[in-house]
């Protein structure tokens, strides 16, 4: 075990050192939403990272969800698992977002048999062998990539109901600098005391609520302190819009890629995000 | 045998800052609160700051206010303005004592804030009638009054209403309620169904438990813990801290005087532990909205 410094993360009873990096580009939430997804590799390598992180949820609300995945695993992006990739592939019964408005369940359920339908066997076998979770080092900063939190897969972690001490116990007690989640599809980020840092990376499958078409991704860049970037990302929406109305998916969906505005799934978000949006 | 349950982590803090006093003395209420019952009152500022401090450490994610009616405390507002400058809180509240100039303070304050402020306004029908046949003569009238002042001042209030009905009634009744809050101008209305407990003044309004209606062991099996709301919560009291915010009428369910004698496991012995596992998470702000499944 040699240089196994504090770093170090035992998996198996083996210690390895995470993988060291200066700057990534990391986001969530693909959403099935391939025209997207091209965009923002594309921004990304423009930048110039060492890698691109995804922190899962591949599937859901878009078309043709097959389509995604040689697009990330061709120029090797490194893929985790969310809570839909989870259900996909293990065939669970939804989502588990947990959602109890009638509504929310109804257009959930569309997604999810919709996405579940349409992921091939060879795909759903990827999913599942996708890890829960990925520790790097970025510049001197212990990173612990997550998809809802460290600790549940499927928690929501919104930025007007994460306190900054709850999130600071969260950085410590899972020893790292800096946690990342995606999961609720909003983009945010705070600084804790001591340097610590808890990111929302946000999600790339749809627009986060403001009335815009374009998606957001994060630069994380830990060269001089740790600096964090929220790019938007524009991309040819009307033609994601276009193939969704072409399988059928529901036009509330289909509303949301025209006009930047969520329009289900809407009873998670806390008082002062639902305000942000129309509906 | 009886299960226990951890505490997992001190997610939700909830305290009861009126005790049991309330204006109201609803049918279903499961504490029995009324203008006269003292058998919890009042938790001091003092004590409130003391526990808030506390909760910085434990790594506290939401406050909850309950009662009684929390806006009979005299420092509520004050509590709500030290509450939101370290997280996010939600008031569960009958809505009939809310002022103009008390909710514009609380505007201001969750403006200046990051977090989110939720207030849970209980209705539990959609009409006067249905309502007040509960909660009281005129209070259907008054809450709604609550309601519409908070929708003018940019709040988006949760309208929680307790299932007095049987469950073949629930979209009737929930769609009653939607178009009851888009009349008022509520676009899109957040209302949240909870489950009644059979228990305090709910027993005389239908029957108690059963004694074969207790979780076991084995039941734990399986089960996601996470939906008993004692394994992320504990209740703050004038008296105490307390499990959780169903059983603080009954003794066994205090655990210490502060949260630090609070943090151990608790034996699901109480028969309100049934209802939570077979209800789930009865108390999340997770609410439904206000449109219809086409
Ligand atoms: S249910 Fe609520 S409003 Fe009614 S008496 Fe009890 S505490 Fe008061
Ligand atoms: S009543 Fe529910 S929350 Fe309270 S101790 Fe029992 S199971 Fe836990
Ligand atoms: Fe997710």
């Amino acid at each position: 075990m040699s240089g196994a410094r504090s770093v170090a993360t035992c998996v198996r009873g083996v210690s390895v050192s995470p993988e060291r990096f200066d700057r990534i580009a990391v986001f969530g939430g693909v959403y099935s939403n391939h025209v997207a997804l091209e965009a923002v590799l594309a921004d990304a390598r423009r930048r110039d990272v060492d890698a691109v992180f995804c922190l899962g949820d591949l599937g859901a609300f878009g078309p043709n969800p097959d389509k995604i995945f040689p697009l990330l695993v061709e120029p090797g992006v490194r893929v985790m698992q969310g809570n839909y990739d989870d259900s996909i592939s293990r065939g669970l019964a939804d989502c588990q977002c947990g959602y109890t408005d009638p509504r929310d369940n109804y257009f959930a359920k569309i997604s999810y048999d919709y996405t579940f339908d349409h992921t091939s066997d060879r795909w759903k076998g990827f999913l599942r062998s996708l890890p829960e979770s990925i520790r790097i080092e970025l510049g001197g900063y212990r990173v612990l990539m997550s998809h809802g939190s460290p600790r549940k897969m499927s928690e929501f972690l919104w930025e007007s109901t994460a306190p900054t001490h709850f999130l600071d116990k969260m950085v410590a007690s899972y020893d790292a600098d800096v946690v990342l989640a995606t999961h609720s599809g909003l983009h945010w980020k705070r600084e804790l005391p001591s340097d610590r840092h808890f990111v929302n990376v946000g999600v790339i499958g749809r627009p986060a609520n403001d009335g815009s078409t374009n998606v957001w991704y994060s630069l994380l860049d830990a060269r001089r302190g740790f600096d964090v970037t929220f790019i938007p990302v524009d991309y040819d929406h009307e033609s994601l819009a276009l193939e969704m109305k072409h399988e059928g998916l529901p036009t509330e969906f289909i509303d949301t890629i025209r006009h930047g505005w969520w329009t289900t799934c809407l009873e998670i978000l806390p008082s002062k995000e639902r305000k942000k949006g129309r509906f | 045998m009886n299960a226990r349950a951890e505490l997992h982590a001190l997610d939700d803090l909830w305290f009861q800052i009126s005790g049991t006093i309330c204006n109201l003395t609803c049918h279903h209420c499961f504490i029995s609160c009324s203008p006269t019952n003292r058998s919890f009152d009042l938790i001091p500022l003092e004590d409130v700051l003391r526990t808030l401090e506390t909760s910085r450490r434990l790594g506290v994610k939401e406050y909850y206010f309950t009662g009684g009616e929390p806006f009979i405390h005299p420092a509520m507002v004050e509590i709500l303005e030290h509450t939101l400058e370290l997280g996010p809180a939600t008031v569960l509240t009958n809505g009939t004592l809310l002022k103009r100039l008390v909710i514009a303070r609380l505007a201001r304050a969750e403006t200046a804030s990051i977090y989110s402020l939720e207030l849970r306004v209980s209705i539990d029908g959609y009409s006067p009638e249905t309502n007040d046949a509960i909660r009281g003569k005129g209070t259907f009238a008054r809450a709604m009054a609550g309601v519409r002042l908070l929708l003018e001042h940019g709040f988006l209030p949760i309208v929680t209403v307790a299932q007095t009905w049987e469950d073949d009634r629930a979209e009737e009744v929930f769609h009653g309620f939607v178009e009851l809050l888009r009349g008022e101008g509520y676009e899109r209305p957040r209302i949240k169904i909870i489950p009644t407990l059979r228990l305090g003044a709910e027993v005389e309004r239908s029957r108690g438990y059963y004694a074969s209606e207790r979780i076991t062991e084995d039941m734990l099996e399986d089960f996601d813990e996470s939906q008993l709301i004692c394994t992320h919560s504990r209740m703050v009291t004038n008296r105490g801290v307390y499990v959780c915010p169903i059983l603080i009428d009954n003794p066994a369910a205090r655990m210490g005087d502060d949260l630090d004698d609070a943090l151990g496991a608790y034996p699901l012995d109480q028969s309100a532990c049934y209802t939570c596992y077979v209800g789930g998470a009865v108390c999340s702000n997770v609410c439904a909205g206000g449109f219809r499944v086409s």
